[in-house]
């Protein structure tokens, strides 16, 4: 659990991934599509990672958004903040990007 | 001949279907059938849907005040969210057919995207169809646009990646012949396959999501007379592609 966290932490646009995920895919290319340069971290081989991203709630674990080192969820949170604009305004209060 | 033979049969069990599923009994025709199913039930809520818009019209047309309207407005954006789920269950059942648009018309399949409207091409025709915008109404519309565009591209990268992947697994499980390693090898393969199909329906889960956000944020952006409006017309361009659909189908052949 400290272990997410503290990588979530580490860059204002974060996503936990799995190689074989193509939902991680379409939400990677929205956050490059706006300028966002996500750190990616891939949990294929790293079980427990998996396990702490349910434990803090992350439902599906996969794709897990961070913006800010706060959680803001998965594919369908992550489109449904971007529709209503919310998601340009996290990620520019994040300074992930600037517009 | 044959086509008209298996189009008759397929009325014949349309109508078995539906008479079947009014007497509330289960039956072998209709269980395990899930495009059936969902055919039935998107035809008669597209006629709800139909009968609410001309309602709309009729309110719109008797100059109703806007409290009257925001009632009719509000039950069809709530009666989109019916189709919606009725959609995911279908997926659930058959994601094949709801991917293939055929329970849609000709011409509307023409504009299929992941098992439905693109909510970036509707807006585009609202934005000429909704004249007088303020400006602050149409900087607002056109971010739903770009939004619903990106997202979109967003979601056919990764539908584009699934194709690969699917690719070159089942690349991947051909082999030379006359190996006891190479069945294990297709096993293997054909599960991982099977994996790759299952995220189909996530697919399409997300594309509604869209199509259902967007709705929403654009019935937030307008008022009431213009949700009114926005909503007739994507009625009208809707029906106006089904009557060319049956135009098209009826046209005279060589």
């Amino acid at each position: 659990m400290d272990r997410v966290t503290d990588l979530a932490s580490k860059k204002a646009a974060v996503i936990f991934t799995k190689s074989s995920c193509c939902m991680c895919h379409s939400i990677k290319a929205l956050f490059y599509e706006l300028g966002a340069s996500p750190a990616i971290h891939e949990v294929d081989q790293d079980p427990d990672m998996e396990w702490a991203l349910r434990r803090l709630g992350c439902n599906p674990a996969i794709p897990a958004v961070f913006i800010g080192g706060k959680y803001v969820g998965s594919a369908r949170d992550v489109i449904s903040l971007h529709v209503d604009g919310s998601l340009k305004q996290k990620l520019i209060e994040a300074r992930a990007i600037w517009f | 001949m044959k086509l008209t033979q298996l189009e008759q049969e397929l009325q014949r069990a349309r109508q078995q279907g539906i008479f079947i599923s009014s007497s509330g009994e289960q039956s072998q025709s209709m269980s395990g059938n899930g495009a059936l199913a969902f055919d039935v039930e998107y035809g008669r809520w597209l006629e709800d849907h139909n009968r609410r818009i001309n309602e709309l019209k009729g309110a719109v047309s008797n100059h109703a005040g806007d409290g009257e309207l925001r009632i009719i407005v509000d039950s069809v954006v709530a009666h989109y969210e019916d189709i919606f789920r009725i959609k995911a269950d279908a997926a659930k059942a058959d994601v094949f057919h709801v991917l293939s648009g055929m329970w849609k018309t000709p011409a509307e399949r023409c504009f299929l995207w992941l098992g439905g409207f693109r909510s970036s091409e509707i807006l585009k025709l609202l934005i000429t169809q909704l004249e007088p915008l303020t400006e602050q109404q149409l900087l607002a519309i056109g971010n739903l646009q770009q939004s619903s565009q990106q997202a979109e591209d967003a979601l056919s990268q990764g539908m584009e990646a699934l194709q690969q992947s699917l690719a070159e697994t089942i690349a991947g499980s051909l082999g030379s012949s006359n190996s006891s390693g190479n069945v294990a090898n297709y096993m293997g393969q054909m599960a991982m396959a099977m994996g790759k199909l299952g995220t189909l329906e996530g697919f399409i889960r997300q594309a509604d999501n869209l199509r259902q956000q967007t709705l929403q944020q654009m019935h937030r952006i307008l008022t009431t007379r213009q949700s009114a409006r926005a909503l007739i017309a994507i009625n009208d361009y809707s029906s106006r592609l089904r009557a060319l659909s049956s135009l098209w189908l009826a046209r005279p052949r060589e």
